[in-house]
């Protein structure tokens, strides 16, 4: 038994977790006819509920869980488990029908027209009162939490934000707060803003379908699937005091000690590369961070022309689109492939910051 | 006198009124035609004027598409979203009616909610509504988005959908400063100390050291957007107040401006989505 838990626990590191998750993502989307099956969602299901009971088994797993503010986490998991397959299983069904030249499910009915007292009303009535009860039974078996009156005195480590904002906390380790508590967040809620004006495709309206707008559903879902919930989950069950990593049934040790001896770019090309001149690091910032901020500079305004002109598929979308739509959905689609991109450097080569300039604070 | 009254119960004992009359007496009666205006709605007329004629019905078109209402279509969770805010509403009227925000009182009122109220889940129906608010909120857009309702249209009320969403994160962050317990206070500090990384608003941001009028620094720890939210330099008593405000007055005002505005586009658009 402790060589299970030892296992998986070596398992787990953010590496295996990111790249797991982002294995998971390929799968859903490859696969899609087959897992949507409903019997085979059914043992799929049944597979997560029996780990999870038995992960139960697990003290430190059993404590974290049970929290009371954790249970939402639960809800929210296995909900948007379900909808995602209730709207890829729809999307299945209405593609194999959009294949054979049949309209979507939706069609059949869409143009019969219902009262909507009853037909509407009634629906409204027994959800609402579902859900009331729902929201009855959880609020008299689970006690709000209340923990020690607030005090500066002492800090809990960790210390974690809301549930839903984990995912941003997660994003801490890799940019500095400007950025990931700043700058990303306004950008996602200017990229979600965005997307019905970049979104130009008439198809897909009204229905569910994957196949005819696989370039709309692919980046959302990735980014609500791998870069927000599979983050707030990691935030939850794996990140611990410190801001340390643990395997799921690691026991949150206070004084687990990891090495961070991460490097900046600039060290990268001043000390190693060209330390062969012996110059070393120039006092002047602006010199010092040449290199990334070129980096940098080549990342956002000189690769996205480059790849457009390389690339058959992007010179259609650019066409298609026009030059201020696309550059809209290049530069939010670059700025969402920054974290990984800082992910796989961050674990590959221990970079710190590509651009660092802490004396007015501009670290990238 | 009281013969004829007899009487007359005899005779009504005696010849039954049918379930069937008795509504028919309610619907046609003065009360209940001066409340609703219409006969009880089980013909296509009187359907129609059940929604015409209610104040909150008429948010509904009168007929709408039969794809539109099934729910594996809708899966209900923007009408959820708008029951959890009611709920919200209504729970959170009752809480502040016991609680007070201040460093002295706020904790211990939240004690005395749970220890001197019998059954009392208010605070838990506030707190798990407002979790399940959150998820529900959620849901709502990724069915929207996988339904491709945001399509022409409807771009504008999906952008206020956005704003919708990061009120409801706002709200549910606002609030859980308030029972000033080491979790609220901590979460809070976590979450408001990225203020102060604001580009040029905040004093450890990038860019807020070059606002500078003759050397004198004009973005500093005293006066930058993370002073301003918190009313301090860390989360106090100050920041417990603005929260409570923005948590109980300013957001669900907001909000609920956003929603009318939300509900009234839905059907300014065309109604529910469908194909075409």
């Amino acid at each position: 038994m402790h060589f299970i838990v030892d296992v998986i626990n070596s398992l787990f590191n953010p590496v295996t977790y990111f790249f797991g998750s982002l294995i998971g993502f390929v799968a859903m989307i490859h696969y899609r006819e087959k897992w949507t099956e409903p019997q085979l969602a059914l043992k799929i299901l049944g597979g997560v509920v029996v780990a999870l009971i038995l992960a139960m088994f697990n003290d430190h797993f059993r404590d974290i869980s049970t929290k009371s503010d954790n249970v939402p986490i639960f809800i929210m998991v296995f909900g948007v488990g379900f909808f995602t397959w209730l709207s890829f299983r729809q999307a299945v069904v209405n593609d194999r029908r959009l294949a054979q030249g049949q309209p979507p499910v939706e069609k059949e009915t869409s143009d019969k027209k219902v009262y909507v007292w009853p037909d509407l009303v009634y629906v409204e009535f027994i959800a609402t009162i579902v859900a009331g009860i729902a929201l009855l039974v959880w609020s008299l078996c689970l006690h709000a939490p209340l923990e020690e009156s607030a005090t500066q005195a002492w800090t809990p480590n960790p210390s974690k934000a809301p549930w839903y904002f984990l995912g941003l906390q997660e994003m801490l380790v890799y940019y500095d707060p400007w950025l990931a508590g700043v700058v990303f967040p306004s950008l996602i809620v200017v990229g979600l803003m965005a997307i019905p004006y970049i979104d130009k495709n008439p198809k897909g309206a009204g229905y569910y379908t994957f196949n005819e707008r696989k370039f709309a559903i692919l980046p959302f879902m990735f980014g609500f699937l791998v870069l927000w919930v599979s983050l707030i989950f990691l935030g939850t069950f794996l990140r611990g005091p410190g801001w340390n990593f643990f395997g799921p049934f690691e026991e949150w040790d206070l004084h687990k000690v990891v090495v961070l001896n991460n490097v900046n770019l600039s060290e990268y090309f001043w000390v190693k590369l060209l330390g062969f001149l012996g110059i070393g690091l120039p006092h002047n910032p602006i010199i010092r961070e040449l290199p990334g901020s070129l980096l940098i500079g080549a990342y956002l305004i000189a690769l996205p022309p480059w790849l457009t002109k390389k690339s058959a598929f992007l010179m259609g979308l650019l066409e298609r689109m026009g030059v201020a739509r696309y550059a809209v959905l290049i530069f939010l689609a670059f700025s969402m492939a920054a974290l990984p991109i800082k992910m796989l450097l961050r674990w590959s080569i221990h970079l710190k910051y590509i651009v660092a300039i802490p004396e007015v604070f501009f670290n990238i | 006198m009281l013969e004829g009254l007899k009487k007359k119960i005899d005779e009504m004992m005696a010849n039954k009124p049918s379930p069937e009359a008795v509504k028919n007496a309610i619907a046609e009666g003065q009360i209940w035609k001066s409340i609703f205006r219409h006969g009880y709605p089980d013909t296509p007329r009187n359907r129609i004027m059940a929604v015409l004629s209610n104040v909150f019905l008429h948010l509904h078109p009168v007929k709408v598409r039969h794809s539109g209402v099934k729910m594996s279509y809708t899966w209900c969770m923007g009408g959820l979203s708008f029951f959890l805010f009611l709920n919200l509403t209504v729970t959170g009227v009752l809480l502040m009616f016991y609680y007070r925000p201040t460093a002295e009182y706020a904790y211990y009122d939240i004690v005395a909610l749970r220890e001197h109220v019998p059954l009392g889940i208010m605070r838990e129906l506030h707190r798990w509504g407002a979790h399940a608010m959150v998820i529900a909120v959620w849901l709502h857009m990724f069915r929207v988005f996988m339904t491709g309702s945001y399509k022409p249209p409807r771009e504008f009320n999906w952008v206020i959908g956005v704003v919708l969403l990061l009120l409801t994160l706002l709200l549910s962050f606002t609030g859980y400063l308030l029972p000033w317990d080491q979790l609220a206070m901590w979460a809070i500090t976590v979450g408001t100390n990225m203020a102060r990384a604001t580009p040029f608003l905040g004093y450890e941001g990038p860019g807020a050291s070059m606002l500078q009028v003759g050397g004198v620094k004009l973005v500093t720890g005293g006066s930058d957007i993370h002073f301003a939210l918190l009313g301090g330099h860390f989360v106090s008593e100050a920041t417990l107040l603005r929260f409570y405000v923005l948590h109980c007055v300013f957001i669900p005002i907001v909000a609920a401006t956003l929603m009318a505005i939300h509900f009234w586009r839905v059907r300014k658009d065309g109604g529910i989505s469908g194909p075409l």
